[in-house]
């Protein structure tokens, strides 16, 4: 006799290995890809050296531009993000409640995650036009800072639903206010998860290339004030990439791994961060 | 201190379209333990709430009545809803610490209501501490979170954050029911040896909880009043047939 409560088990457990397979697998041959492609092209200039005279035909210098110019856009915008995202959330969970208002929001929000980036860098860029204004860093961090707000505020908003209302009650039993609890008891109790949602969006504003095409612009130079055009990692990527020069796509490669170690820091950083804020966190 | 009693008058409560409360009157006397009493859901908690706001929180909640703390109707106009939770105090059912140190969540009362000197804040968690008896326990880890504490020790926790704002009375709910027999021995003797200083109104449903710490009991039943009395004639002599069934063991 089949028994079909075993079968089940074991189909379910083979379901599931093999789908953990597809997805481990499939970042492996990314990673795999990369590195073999572009780890010969990775020198100390690349990092550390903006682009010289022919360096798009194979001669000289790094991409230190696009570097330092990801690296400015994604802090600019992440920081815009935080300080819109961080209210809204807030007034989701400790005001609104269940109210038809807050279900509004979060069905808005949960549809502007879902628009793809380059829409939003054209509703930028049309702006800009009306502004008569260039591609600059400014436009780049408002485009990227709309793009992940909605992400980062539902992030914010999931995380601090999982907060008790028992340990709400605990600090307006004590007389807190509402901004009180808010403050120094539910922040603190989803500070682990904030941290988690605050570098998901940021790696997500740091490895878009369509929301800053019309916006950032791309320039050789490092950028010196919020006015200037700015490169970044995944327009030079994009730009190296259909070059017809051998070397200059193997630098393409080179300067995905650069990309993939910023954001794997990024998440390091934030499972250490996460660990340490966990400490004080009731389960 | 020798306090003004707790007055509660005509007392109505509604949550949504249903009366959990109906009609209570009563004055609690000060610096006594008083203990509300009577089957599950008949409105204890409801009632509890009812002297500290805390029944603000409950969603389509509707009140009538007064209750005069200090002489001072708490559903009056102009009642800083702050100042009236630290004159009366709170114990969870649960224990509920906060997440922070366990230095922090004694601090945490004092801290919001404006007390910022660490000296100050140091003597207080000190106090407290040594009143519940946990200070010779943690001393040595003050900083460490509060939630390495056993059960025990953080309901214990939960009652000094209750006393570092110096409060006039201490609603307890059913503290003890979450503990282990030698923690919940602990929180009954503290709370015997404080009502000399604070007026203590707890919830029970274990009877012979009521007989060894109340000096007063309420008995509710299905929202109502039923009887009001010192211990040993609600206990003994009890006029109400309700009281009598429930105290036989009736309606468990
Ligand atoms: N937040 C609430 N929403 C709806 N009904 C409630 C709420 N809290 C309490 N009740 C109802 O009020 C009645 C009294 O509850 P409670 O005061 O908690 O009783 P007790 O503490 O005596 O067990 C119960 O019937 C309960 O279902
Ligand atoms: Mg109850």
């Amino acid at each position: 006799m089949v028994d079909w409560r075993k079968t089940e088990e074991q189909l379910f457990k083979g379901l599931m290995i093999a789908s953990l397979l597809i997805v481990l697998g499939s970042l492996a041959a990314v990673f795999i890809v990369v590195v073999i492609r572009g780890a010969p092209a990775l020198s100390l200039a690349m990092i550390t050296q903006t682009p010289q005279g022919g360096y798009y035909l194979g001669k000289g210098g790094g991409i230190l531009n696009a570097i330092a110019g990801s690296l400015y856009l994604a802090a600019g915008a992440i920081a815009l993000a935080f300080l819109i995202s961080l209210p809204i959330a807030w007034y989701l969970n400790q005001y609104a409640g269940r109210s038809k208002i807050a279900a509004f929001v979060r069905i808005s929000l949960d549809v502007a995650s879902g628009i793809p980036s380059l829409i939003y860098g054209a509703f930028v860029f049309i702006i800009m036009i009306g502004l008569h204004e260039r591609v600059s860093l400014f436009w780049g961090i408002i485009t990227v800072a709309l793009f992940i707000t909605p992400l980062l505020t539902r992030g914010l908003d999931e995380v601090m639903q999982t907060v008790s209302p028992k340990l709400k009650e605990a600090s307006f039993m004590m007389g807190a206010t509402r901004f009180e609890t808010l403050w120094h008891v539910v922040l603190r109790q989803s500070l682990p998860g904030i941290v988690t949602a605050f570098l998901l969006a940021l790696g997500r504003g740091i490895g878009d290339a369509a929301s800053v095409l019309f916006t950032a612009g791309y320039t050789d130079q490092i950028p010196t004030s919020l006015g200037d055009a700015v490169a970044t990692l995944p327009l030079a990527i994009f730009f190296q990439l259909g070059s017809p020069v051998p070397e200059v796509q193997a630098r393409a490669y080179a300067s995905g791994i650069i990309l993939l170690a910023i954001v794997l820091a990024l998440s390091l950083c934030s499972r250490i961060l996460s660990q340490r804020f966990k400490k004080y966190v009731i389960k | 201190m020798a306090g003004k009693p707790i007055t509660i008058s005509h007392l109505n409560v509604r949550i949504g379209d249903r009366n959990i409360l109906k009609d209570i009157s009563v004055s609690i006397p000060p610096n006594k333990i008083t203990a509300i009493i009577g089957p599950s859901g008949c409105g204890k908690s409801t009632m509890l709430k009812c002297m500290n706001r805390m029944i603000d929180l409950v969603e389509e909640i509707d009140i009538e009545g007064d209750v005069h703390i200090d002489g001072e109707n708490i559903y009056g106009s102009g009642i800083d809803v702050s100042l009236l939770r630290k004159k009366v105090g709170m114990i969870a059912q649960t224990p509920n610490p906060l997440p922070m140190s366990i230095y922090d969540n004694i601090a945490y009362g004092p801290r919001i209501h404006g007390q910022r000197k660490r000296t100050d804040l140091d003597e207080i968690v000190e106090r407290c501490l040594n009143t519940v008896g946990l200070w010779s326990e943690v001393k040595e880890r003050l900083e460490d979170p509060a939630a390495k504490l056993s059960i025990g020790q953080q309901q214990r926790l939960c009652l000094a954050r209750a006393l570092a704002v110096q409060p006039e009375v201490l609603l307890c709910d059913e503290v003890t029911s979450s503990l282990d027999p030698v923690s919940a021995k602990h929180i009954e003797t503290e709370l015997s040896s404080l009502k000399n200083d604070y007026t203590i109104v707890f919830v029970t449903h274990i009877l012979r909880q009521a007989k060894r710490l109340a000096d007063y009991v309420i008995f509710l039943y299905l929202g109502e009043l039923v009887e009001y009395g010192p211990a040993n004639e609600v206990f003994f002599h009890p006029k109400d047939p309700r009281t009598a069934a429930y105290i036989e063991g009736v309606f468990g």
